[in-house]
């Protein structure tokens, strides 16, 4: 059985002129020990589907329909209450700005052993040798003395070795980690991402990894989702949406990241920026900066539908649908 | 013919901030002075035409070079010539208009580096009235639409503020800005890194087609090795304020010699890898303020001996490149 379920989910802000429908209808699932990336371009929806599954969406933003369902069990309308054992105990998070998401007045020791103490029947003394082996286990050297400091004296990506620490703290099934290492340089970036990978391996702990950059998606991913305004795209496994991408988007998007191995004179672009919530086109959202986009395209909304081995929200696949 | 001039000469730069605590609590506190070398001897050209882009992790001196480059900072140390003029020396004098309007800047974040309050045609306009180049408003209408026409942003645009825009729509507005005085030389600090990578395409593109039209010279600075890759024709690599190795990009990217940009390009994720697990570089940028002895690198470089330990590698011609690297 799945670890997560998440089905059609429509997560809205209600606003003077009407309603934006910011997640319209996502569906999909996690593998326990599956690592799943999330892609899309900034405003696609990435961090409000991390922010609906850990029960954190910004008020007026809600759930307005479909189902989050962890283990088989319906977490999208539990109360705050309820909501905060789950989060921390069962789903753990890790935000992208290390320094925002640790508290500067309290020792990261303090921190650790309050996240251990709230989820697990431990005693302060246990909690304290726990919080020790966590922050050795994230490679944080002379963790008997550095568990005292406080998060200023810890470097980027020292902190976010903490931070994944924290996250990892009651030994939850699944982690949601948000650009984890968008703050970070590309040779911490290494370092944090072979760290995560290894650690919920070991603990086989599910990741959602939210991020804008393929590359972290290709090296570290098991499957791939891709949003564009809202919507799912496409998912799959990840060598198939990096290497023959079903939808046009994905295309599109792989063809302008600049690599490291050909050289051409102009990258390819897609014209045009994604549409805001407001105007969202009829038919597929991709419509307009489609070069592929036929009548149908602009007139009828696409659903998933499977491409290969992939599932795209394309009418170009419709034939291999029926 | 003898070879022609390099536009832009940098010789031996250095910037140090005063980073010391106040006077009162150093007295009593009995602590000196206390320095911090941002770029510590940098030394470039980069000839008409041409794109040199600087890369490294923060706080290795990428933009403090720019901001010495257009004149915001004075440096502690070395020269800046500009087309075979003392860049800084004009500054300071009553030529820095004329220079301005030659070197001009494309800042990183586009969100910040454009007045809410103003609408687009004020914005680009600026320029054009500072240097005084053009005063009649209906011409000055004119240029600032033709300019907008050429970052494939339209004349109907200029009426409209700049949260009207997207990313990397108002980055488009800042290149036009900075092309309003028929610049030169654009120092481009970091300017896609704040886009996402569809936007980033169209942008690089444009910067591109501008330097094909225009014959600009660029100093693109940025962490992307990638994008680095793309734009330009040299590149210095540089670590804690010094530059470790500057080459043209082929050799560059298929054989990198110093130990740090091996390492850089081994950080980058592959996209068509195999997904095995690579053994990135332990270990994190020093504390500038406390730098470490001998070659800067050292702590992390898995090749240093105990010459690397105490002896500061200069930065010497090897093969047609510029290393500073006692091992090769």
């Amino acid at each position: 059985m799945s670890l997560l379920q998440v089905k059609n989910l429509v997560v809205e802000f209600p606003h003077r002129r009407g309603t934006l429908r910011a997640l319209d209808d996502i569906s999909f699932e996690i593998a326990p020990g599956e690592i799943l990336g999330v892609v899309g371009e900034s405003g696609a929806g990435k961090s409000l589907t991390g922010a609906a599954i850990i029960g954190l969406l910004d008020p007026p933003g809600r759930v307005a329909s479909g189902q989050i369902l962890l283990q088989g069990e319906r977490i999208d309308h539990l109360s705050s209450q309820q909501m905060r054992h789950i989060r921390g105990r069962r789903i753990g998070a890790i935000f992208q700005d290390p320094l925002t998401s640790l508290n500067p007045l309290y020792s990261v020791g303090q921190q650790l052993i309050e996240t251990i103490l709230a989820h697990l029947p431990l005693s302060e003394q246990q909690a304290r040798q726990r919080a020790i082996e966590l922050l050795q286990d994230t490679g944080i050297p002379a963790a008997q003395e550095r568990i005292d400091h406080y998060p200023h004296q810890f470097s980027g990506g020292m902190r976010q070795r903490v931070v994944i620490a924290l996250a990892l703290a009651a030994e939850p099934q699944l982690i949601v980690a948000d650009e984890p290492t968008t703050a970070l340089d590309v040779s911490i970036q290494a370092q944090i991402i072979g760290l995560l990978k290894k650690v919920c391996k070991d603990r086989g702990a599910a990741v959602m990894l939210i991020t804008h950059d393929m590359g972290v998606i290709a090296e570290t991913c098991d499957r791939v989702a891709v949003l564009y305004a809202g919507r799912l795209a496409e998912i799959g496994p990840v060598r198939q949406v990096i290497g023959q991408p079903a939808h046009p988007y994905t295309r599109g998007l792989m063809a302008c990241i600049p690599d490291m191995d050909s050289d051409r004179p102009k990258l390819s672009q897609i014209d045009g920026a994604m549409p805001r919530l407001n105007a969202i086109p009829s038919g597929c959202a991709f419509n307009p900066r489609c070069p592929q986009a036929s009548d149908r395209c602009r007139s009828q909304r696409p659903e998933l539908m499977p491409a290969g081995v992939t599932a795209a929200a394309c009418w170009l696949h419709a034939q291999e649908a029926t | 013919m003898s070879p022609p001039q390099p536009l832009v000469r940098a010789h031996d730069l250095a910037m140090r901030f005063d980073v010391s605590r106040p006077w009162l609590q150093r007295v009593i506190e009995g602590k000196p002075r206390q320095w911090l070398q941002a770029v510590d001897g940098v030394s470039f050209e980069i000839a008409r035409g041409q794109t040199l882009a600087l890369v490294g992790e923060s706080g290795c001196g990428k933009s403090t070079v720019a901001r010495l480059l257009v004149g915001l900072y004075a440096p502690s140390r070395g020269s800046f010539h500009f087309d075979g003029q003392d860049a800084h020396a004009a500054y300071q004098s009553a030529d820095a208009r004329a220079l301005r309007q030659r070197i001009q800047m494309i800042f990183q974040d586009p969100y910040a580096s454009l007045n809410p309050r103003w609408t687009v045609e004020a914005i680009v306009g600026e320029p054009l009235l500072e240097h005084g180049l053009i005063s009649r408003p209906a011409e000055l209408r004119e240029r600032a639409a033709e300019l907008l026409v050429s970052v494939g942003l339209s004349a109907q645009d200029l009426g409209k503020y700049p949260h009207q825009f997207s990313g990397g729509q108002r980055q488009r507005i800042s290149i036009a800005r900075a092309l309003a005085t028929a610049p030169q030389f654009l120092v481009c600090d970091e300017p896609t890194s704040a886009l996402d990578v569809s936007v980033q395409a169209q942008v690089l593109n444009i910067m591109k087609e501008l330097q094909r039209s225009r014959g600009l010279t660029y100093l693109f600075i940025s962490h992307n090795l990638a994008v680095v890759r793309h734009v330009s024709d040299q590149v210095g690599v540089m670590y804690l304020g010094r530059l470790v190795e500057l080459a043209d990009k082929h050799t560059l990217f298929s054989q990198p010699r110093h130990p740090y940009t091996r390492m850089l390009l081994d950080a980058i994720p592959k996209m068509q890898g195999s997904g095995a697990a690579r053994t990135p570089v332990q270990g994190e940028v020093p504390n500038p303020l406390n730098p470490p002895s001998g070659c800067t690198f050292h702590p992390r470089c898995p090749q240093a001996d105990e010459r690397c330990k105490t002896e500061r590698p200069a930065l010497r011609q090897f093969q047609g490149i510029q290393i500073a690297c006692h091992q090769v």
